[in-house]
C-alpha cells in the first residue's frame, strides 16, 4: 500500500496499474482536473506539482512532472497541487501575483506556472530574475511571452515570505512520520509497483525477476509508458534505498548512488567544477532535475545525455552490483552501441565515482541546442587538459551527439596530449575530431553542424583558455 | 453583486469599463486549477474515450486495413471506418478535400484510417495500434519544390499587379533577384485538441468542443451525422490556446466524437495525444518565395516582381485566403510604384496547413523584410533609413497598396520616429558598429521592423457577429457573443464595453460559454477580429435594452429623455437617484423585455478578385519594434538583449490585456523564426512532434530588456468599437525585428557589405550556415559594381 498526504489528509492506495501517473490519478481517479496534461512527456510543465518531504525540522518542496511521475513515488511524501494552495477565498502570494500581473492569458499552462512560482516561494526568500528564469525554465507558455509572470515572480515578495504552508508545517512533517510503513507497493492482478528498502533487497529481487524494469527519477520510463504505451509486469523503484541516494564527499573521489537526483548531486559537483553550473542549469528542467538521477542517466545510455560527456572527461567509474557480487568498470567501457551497455541482466548501477583531481585542471563543458533551455544538446563537449610547463598533459575530450554512444575523442586527445599549448595543436585536434566521427542527421541537428560545433567548441575552449571569457558566449554577455 | 435590499444609495466609482487594464475575467479561476477547459467536464460513468488509428505513408492506396485485432482488444466497444460514416464524408471547411476517414488512399502520414471507442483513454490508445493495415506506396511530394515540380497545386494562382513592373526594374538604377523561404510552425497550444458528444434525445447531439469555430463545428457535425443544424448545440467555455489551429482543425475530432455517440448512444471524448495532435493537425503555412526588385541609389523601391509559394499541405482548407493575405502584405508599410505578386497554393503530401495567427500575412511581410535588409547591404545605408525612405505617405501620391486601397491614417512614419528615439536606435547603431570592430566571435545586431497589418476577413460575409444580452431581475447582467475566449482576453474586453454601456461595475456583468444555441451562424473568432466584431454587437443588444429602459423611465416617471441617465450603477431620473436593479424590477413588472440580440456588419469592404483591387480592409493596425541581438559566430548561439515595441492600438479597450497580446505575439513571432523548426522524416513523418523536439520560447528567451508601449492619443478613424484597434495578430509580426537583427550581427562580418543566405527560422545551425557562408565569401570585390 502506498501512503501519502493530499489536502492534509493521509491517502492510501493499493489496487492500482504499476505505471500509473501522478497525473493520470489525479485527473481520472480523483477528478482533480486543476493539475493539466501539455504533453505527457515532462516536456511543457503543465502539470507541475509539488512534491514535499520531511527532512529533519522542515519540508523540502520540489516541483515534479505529474505526467512522468509514477504514484507508487510518492510513498511517504506530501503531494500539493493547485487546488491545495488557496484557502477559502484568498488566494497563495504566487496566484495573486499572476491575477495582478495579468500573469494568465489562456491559463492552460498556469497551474504549472503557479505550482513553480509557489515551489520558488518556498525555496528562495527574495526574488532574483536568473533563480525565477532557473525556476520557470520547464513551464511553457505559448500566450504571455514570459514577462507577466516573470513579473509575478517578483511581486509575490510584496509582503515577505511567508505563507500558510509555514504554519502548517510542523504538523505535516509530524503526519509525514506516522504514515504506515510496511509494504510501499502497488498491486494489480499480477502488476506490481515494489519499493525495496536495501541493497541487498533490491539485488535479490532483480535475480529473482531480470525482466523488472527499474525505476529511478522514471525522466525515461515515464516515456515509455506515456508514449509507447509501455505496461511493465514489475517497476522497482530505487528511490528509497539510502544507499542509492547517498553523495559522499570523500578523499579523493566523489561517490554518488545510483538514484540520486541531479538536484540533489549538482551543488557538490558545481562547487568543485563551477562550468557544470551551465550545464546543470540547462539539463532538462528543475522538475526533470528533481526527478532524474545521474544513475539513471548513465543506464540509459544515450548518445545525447549530458552529464555523460563530462563524466567520461573526469574518468568516472561505476560500481555496478549484480547479486551479491559487486565490480568497478570505467565509464568509457561502459557504452558499446547505441543504447546497449556492459550492464548484465539483474545487474545495476550500485553508485558513481568521480576522481576529485588536484584543482590544477583545465575543464570546461559546452553544450549547443536550439534552444537554451530544458532541450537536448545538438553536441556537447567536456574538455579536460593539465599543462605542464606549457605542454598539454592528461587530456581529456568527450563528446554527446557525435556518435551512437557518448565517446572520447581519442584521436583528438592523442593530438594534444603532451604537445605544446598553443592554436596549432588545437587545429591539429579539430581535424582529427573531423577524421574520427562521423554524425548523424537528425531532428535536432544536421550531421555537418555536428561536425562543426565539435570542432569550432574545441576552438572556444582554446580562446577561453586563453583570452577574457565574457566575449566569447552570448550567455556571458547577457550576465 | 450589488445588493438590493438596502436604500442607500452606492457612491462607488464605476470600475472595470473600456480602457481600464482590467484582469482576465477569468484570472482567478486560471491561477486555482478551477478554470474548466474542455478535458475537465466530469462524465458519466458510461462514457466512451475515441481514439484514432493513423496512416503511417505519406501517399499510398490503401490496399488493405485489417482491424480485427482491435475490434477484439479488451474493452473496445466500437470502431468505425469511412464506411461508418451516416453523412457528409469529407469536412472541408470551403473546399472539399478533407475526409473526416481515409477512404481508398492517404494523402499525410497521420491520416485518420479509423477511429476507435472503448473505456478508458488508455485502452483507446493501445488498440488504435493494432491494426494492420497494406498499402501501395504513390510518389510523395514532401516540400514545396516537390510540389511545383510535381504541377501540384490546391486551387489556382492569383495574381495582384500595378504598372509595367518589367520595364520599372530593367530601368531601375539598382536591382536584385533571389529567392527567400520560410518555415511552417506548429500551434503548441498548451490544451491540445479535445471534443466531447453527448446524445440527447430525439437524435439531438450537444458537443464540448475546444474550437474557435463552434458554428462550423455545429454544421458540420449535423452534415456528418445526416441531421438538421438545429439538432446540434456546440459548447466553448474557453480554450488552452488555439492560435488559429482551432479555426478548423478542432471539427475533426467533434464530428469523430459525434458519429460515436450517435451510434452507441453514449458519452463520448476524444483528445489526441500531444504528437498525433503534432502530426495530425495543420500548422502555419511553409512559403518560399523568388523575386526580382529594382530600386535608386538610395534604396527607393520602383519595382517589385515576387511569386510567392505557399506550401498547403494535401488540401486546400483555408489556403486560398491564407496565401491571399500573404499577397495582401507583400508591401507591408512601403509604397511599391510597380509591383506584381503571383501566389501559388501548392499541394504537398503533408498534413493540410491552416490558419495560425497573421494568416500568411507574417510569411509575405517577411520577404518584403528581406529585401529591404538587401537593399541596405547593397546600397550601403542603414536599413531604418531605406525602410522610413519606402514608407506609404500622405504627399506625392504614394498612398495606395497594390490592390488599389487607400492608406487613410498614415501613422507608422510618426511611430517609427518616436521609437526610434525611446529606443535610442541612432546611439545603440554606432555602439554595435564598435563593439563589432572589436569582438571577433560575438556579434551583435540591431534591426527595426515595422508592421502595417488589414484588420477584416478577406471573406466579406464573414465580417458579421452577434450578441445575446440578458438583465435579470436583480440587476446582474448575463453576456454572450459568438466570440470565443482563447486566452486573448475577448470576454473580458466586451464584458468591459457593456458594463461601460450601462454604466455599471464589471462584476454585475457575468459572461457565459459560447454557444450555437444562443448566438447562432457565428464566424469562426479568428483575423484578430473578435472585439471589433462581438464588441459591437454586444453594444448593439447593450444599446437596444437601454433604449427600452429609456423609454420605460420616460413613461413610467414621465420626465423626458434628457432627465435620465445612466450613471455608475445608477439610473438618475431628475432629481431622483435609483439603482440600476431597482429599475429593472420596476421595468420587469411594467412588462419589458430585458433581453436583447445585438448584430454588427462591418461595413464598407470589398474585393474583387477578377481585378485583384477593392478595400479588403476595414483599417490597418501597425506597430514597430527594435530588437537587439548578440550572436556567437563560433555556434550559431544568440540572445536577444533588448526590444523596445510601440503599437498601434487605437484607443485601447484595456492596456493592460493589448500589452499581453503585444508581448505574446512578439514572442510567438519570434519563435517562429528562431528556434521553431519543423523536420521531417524522408517517409513524411513528422520527426518534431513534441515540445522535446520542438522548440518553442521558454522563459530565459524573454528579452533581458523588454519594453512595449501603446503609441499615444491614436484613436481610430474608423467607427470601430471605442476607437479602439485589433490587437490579436500584428504584434506576431515584429517578431521579425529578432531575425532582421541575427541577420545584421551575421552582416557584420563582412563589413555590412554581402548579404548571409539565412532562411527562417534562424536555427543556431542555420545562423552558423550563415557566419561560415560569409567568412567564406569571395564577393568582396564582386561586391563592388553593385555600387556603380
Amino acid at each position: 500500500m502506498v501512503s501519502f498526504i493530499l489536502n492534509g489528509q493521509i491517502h492510501s492506495v493499493n489496487h492500482v496499474l504499476p505505471e500509473t501517473t501522478v497525473l493520470d490519478y489525479l485527473r481520472e481517479t480523483l477528478g482533480r482536473t486543476g493539475t493539466k496534461e501539455g504533453c505527457a512527456s515532462g516536456d511543457c510543465g503543465a502539470c507541475t506539482v509539488v512534491i514535499a518531504e520531511a527532512q529533519e525540522k522542515t519540508l523540502k518542496y520540489r516541483t515534479s512532472n505529474a505526467c512522468i511521475t509514477l504514484l507508487g513515488t510518492l510513498h511517504g511524501k506530501q503531494l500539493i497541487t493547485v487546488e491545495n494552495l488557496s484557502s477559502d477565498k484568498t488566494l497563495h502570494q504566487c496566484q495573486q501575483a499572476i491575477v495582478n500581473c495579468h500573469g494568465s492569458q489562456c491559463g492552460f499552462c498556469t497551474p504549472g506556472f503557479v505550482m513553480s512560482l509557489f515551489s520558488h516561494f518556498k525555496n528562495y526568500s527574495s526574488p532574483d530574475r536568473d533563480q525565477l528564469i532557473e525556476s520557470l525554465g520547464g513551464n511553457l507558455c505559448r500566450c504571455t511571452g514570459y514577462k507577466p509572470i516573470l513579473n509575478a515572480g517578483v511581486s509575490m515578495y510584496e509582503n515577505g515570505s511567508a505563507d500558510k504552508f509555514d504554519k502548517n508545517e510542523s504538523d505535516t512533517i509530524r503526519m509525514l512520520k506516522g504514515l504506515p510503513k510496511e509494504d510501499p507497493n502497488l498491486i494489480l492482478d499480477t502488476r506490481k509497483f515494489c519499493t525495496p528498502k536495501s541493497l541487498d533487497e533490491l539485488a535479490d529481487i532483480l535475480l529473482d525477476q531480470p525482466n523488472a524494469r527499474l525505476l529511478a527519477g522514471g525522466t525515461d520510463l515515464g516515456l515509455e509508458i506515456t508514449q509507447e504505451l509501455a505496461q511493465p509486469k514489475l517497476i522497482v523503484y530505487t528511490g528509497s534505498i539510502e544507499a542509492m541516494t547517498c553523495i559522499e564527499d570523500r578523499d579523493h573521489t566523489f561517490h554518488i548512488g545510483g538514484a540520486a537526483t541531479y538536484t540533489d548531486v549538482s551543488p557538490l559537483l558545481v562547487s568543485r567544477w563551477p562550468t557544470l553550473g551551465e550545464l546543470f542549469n540547462r539539463l532538462g528542467s528543475v522538475q526533470i532535475r528533481n526527478q532524474g538521477t545521474i544513475g539513471g542517466n548513465v543506464a540509459n545510455a544515450s548518445p545525447i545525455a549530458d552529464t555523460l560527456p563530462p563524466l567520461l572527461a573526469l574518468d568516472a567509474t561505476l560500481t555496478l552490483r549484480k547479486g551479491s557480487r559487486r565490480r568497478v568498470l570505467a565509464l568509457k567501457d561502459f557504452f558499446i552501441h547505441y543504447k546497449v551497455t556492459a550492464l548484465e541482466k539483474s545487474e545495476f548501477i550500485e553508485s558513481i565515482q568521480i576522481p576529485k583531481g588536484d584543482g590544477s585542471e583545465y575543464f570546461v563543458v559546452y553544450k549547443v541546442s536550439k534552444r537554451m533551455e530544458d532541450d537536448i544538446s545538438a553536441v556537447c563537449l567536456a574538455l579536460r587538459w593539465r599543462l605542464y610547463d606549457n605542454s598539454l598533459r592528461d587530456v581529456r575530450i568527450a563528446y554527446g551527439g557525435l556518435a551512437e554512444i557518448p565517446k572520447r575523442s581519442i584521436a583528438a586527445e592523442k593530438a594534444l596530449e603532451g604537445n605544446d599549448f598553443k592554436e596549432s595543436s588545437i587545429r591539429d585536434a579539430m581535424s582529427a575530431v573531423s577524421q574520427e566521427f562521423s554524425p548523424i542527421d537528425d531532428v535536432r541537428a544536421s550531421a555537418k553542424y555536428r561536425e562543426k560545433l565539435a570542432k569550432n567548441l574545441l576552438f572556444r575552449a582554446y580562446l577561453a583558455a586563453t583570452q577574457n571569457k565574457s566575449n566569447l558566449r552570448v550567455t556571458d554577455y547577457c550576465a | 453583486m450589488p445588493s438590493d435590499s438596502s436604500g442607500k444609495i452606492e457612491q462607488t466609482a464605476t470600475k472595470g469599463h473600456t480602457g481600464k487594464a482590467m484582469s482576465h475575467e477569468s484570472a482567478h479561476l486560471h491561477v486555482t486549477g478551477e478554470a474548466c477547459y474542455t478535458d475537465d467536464i466530469s462524465m458519466p460513468s458510461d462514457t466512451l474515450f475515441a481514439y484514432v488509428g493513423l496512416s503511417s505513408a505519406s501517399h499510398a492506396v490503401i490496399k488493405s486495413i485489417n482491424l480485427d485485432e482491435v475490434r477484439a482488444a479488451d474493452g473496445v466497444v466500437s470502431v468505425i471506418t469511412a464506411d461508418d460514416i451516416p453523412g457528409l464524408t469529407d469536412i472541408g471547411p470551403v473546399l472539399s478535400g478533407d475526409p473526416l476517414i481515409a477512404e481508398d488512399r492517404v494523402e499525410f502520414y497521420g491520416q485518420v484510417l479509423f477511429a476507435v471507442a472503448a473505456s478508458s483513454q488508455s485502452i483507446a490508445r493501445r488498440a488504435a495500434r493494432l491494426a494492420k493495415v497494406e498499402y501501395d506506396l504513390l510518389p510523395a511530394n514532401l516540400d514545396i519544390s516537390a510540389g511545383i515540380s510535381a504541377n501540384s497545386y490546391v486551387s489556382p494562382m492569383h495574381c495582384q499587379q500595378r504598372g509595367n513592373v518589367d520595364f520599372a526594374i530593367k530601368s531601375s538604377p539598382l536591382s536584385l533577384e533571389g529567392n527567400f523561404a520560410s518555415g511552417g510552425q506548429e500551434q503548441m497550444y498548451l490544451e491540445g485538441q479535445v471534443s466531447i458528444a453527448i446524445p440527447e434525445e430525439n437524435g439531438n447531439m450537444l458537443i464540448h468542443t475546444s474550437s474557435q469555430n463552434p458554428s462550423e463545428g455545429q454544421k458540420l457535425v449535423a452534415k456528418v451525422l445526416g441531421i438538421d443544424y438545429s439538432k446540434v448545440t456546440v459548447q466553448v467555455r474557453r480554450m488552452g490556446g488555439a492560435f488559429g489551429g482551432k479555426e478548423t482543425h478542432a471539427n475533426q475530432w467533434a464530428c469523430l466524437a459525434a458519429v460515436f455517440a450517435q451510434k452507441t448512444k453514449r458519452p463520448v471524448r476524444l483528445r489526441l495525444a500531444r504528437a498525433d495532435d503534432f502530426s495530425s493537425t495543420g500548422k502555419r503555412h511553409p512559403f518560399e518565395s523568388q523575386y526580382r526588385i529594382g530600386f535608386d541609389k538610395e534604396g527607393r523601391i520602383r519595382g517589385l516582381d515576387v511569386e510567392l509559394f505557399g506550401g498547403c499541405g494535401m488540401s486546400a482548407d483555408l489556403s486560398n485566403a491564407i496565401v491571399d493575405r500573404a499577397m495582401f502584405h507583400i508591401d507591408n508599410c512601403y509604397y511599391l510604384p510597380a509591383v506584381r505578386v503571383r501566389g501559388h497554393r501548392v499541394k504537398t503530401h503533408t498534413v493540410s496547413n491552416t490558419a495560425f495567427r497573421g494568416f500568411g500575412g507574417p510569411q509575405g511581410i517577411l520577404v518584403i523584410e528581406n529585401i529591404i535588409e538587401q537593399i541596405a547591404t547593397v546600397t550601403g545605408i542603414d536599413p531604418l533609413k531605406i525602410r522610413e525612405r519606402n514608407f506609404y505617405g500622405a504627399a506625392g501620391n504614394r498612398n495606395t497598396t497594390h490592390y488599389s486601397q487607400r492608406i487613410e491614417q498614415h501613422i507608422i512614419e510618426p511611430l517609427v520616429a518616436r521609437l526610434t528615439k525611446t529606443s535610442n536606435y541612432v546611439e545603440r547603431r554606432e555602439n554595435i558598429r564598435d563593439f563589432n570592430a572589436h569582438n571577433e566571435v560575438l556579434k551583435r545586431g540591431l534591426s527595426l521592423t515595422p508592421v502595417k497589418f488589414g484588420i477584416s476577413f478577406t471573406v466579406q460575409h464573414m465580417n458579421q457577429a452577434g450578441a445575446l444580452i440578458h438583465i435579470y431581475t436583480d440587476g446582474s447582467i448575463q453576456l454572450n457573443h459568438g466570440g470565443t475566449e482563447m486566452g486573448q482576453g475577448l470576454y473580458t474586453k466586451v464584458a468591459q464595453i457593456v458594463a461601460r454601456e450601462f454604466d455599471v461595475d464589471l462584476d454585475r456583468i457575468t459572461c457565459t460559454a459560447t454557444r450555437t444555441d444562443k448566438v447562432p451562424n457565428t464566424s469562426p473568432t479568428a483575423a484578430s477580429s473578435g472585439s471589433d466584431l462581438n464588441g459591437m454587437a454586444a453594444k448593439d443588444a447593450a444599446s437596444k435594452l437601454k433604449k427600452r429602459l429609456y423609454d420605460f423611465t420616460e413613461k413610467h416617471f414621465s420626465v423626458p429623455r434628457s432627465a435620465i441617465h445612466f450613471s455608475n450603477g445608477q439610473i438618475l431620473i431628475g432629481t431622483e437617484v435609483y439603482r440600476f436593479e431597482e429599475i429593472i424590477k420596476l421595468a420587469y413588472q411594467s412588462r419589458i423585455p430585458l433581453s436583447a440580440t445585438g448584430y454588427y456588419r462591418t461595413p464598407n469592404i470589398h474585393y474583387n478578385r477578377e481585378t485583384a483591387t477593392g478595400r479588403p480592409f476595414f483599417y490597418y493596425a501597425y506597430g514597430a519594434a527594435v530588437a537587439e541581438t548578440v550572436v556567437d559566430t563560433l555556434s550559431g548561439e544568440y540572445r536577444v538583449l533588448r526590444v523596445d515595441i510601440c503599437q498601434d492600438v487605437g484607443h485601447s479597450l484595456n492596456p493592460g490585456i493589448d500589452v499581453g497580446q503585444i508581448e505574446g505575439g512578439f514572442i510567438q513571432g519570434m519563435g517562429w523564426l528562431t528556434s521553431e523548426e519543423l523536420r521531417w522524416e524522408p517517409t513524411g513523418r513528422l520527426a518534431s512532434d513534441g515540445p522535446a523536439t520542438y522548440k518553442i520560447p521558454a522563459v530565459g528567451d524573454t528579452p533581458v530588456e523588454f519594453n512595449v508601449e501603446l503609441f499615444p492619443n491614436s484613436p481610430n478613424t474608423q467607427a470601430t468599437i471605442f476607437h479602439s484597434k485589433a490587437v490579436g495578430e500584428p504584434p506576431l509580426i515584429l517578431g521579425i525585428s529578432v531575425w532582421t537583427a541575427i541577420r545584421d550581427a551575421i552582416t557584420s562580418i563582412a563589413d555590412y557589405r554581402i548579404s548571409p543566405v539565412l532562411n527562417a527560422p534562424a536555427t543556431p545551425e542555420h545562423v552558423l550556415a550563415a557566419c561560415d557562408g560569409l567568412r567564406e565569401s569571395k564577393l568582396y570585390d564582386h561586391f563592388d559594381k553593385y555600387r556603380s
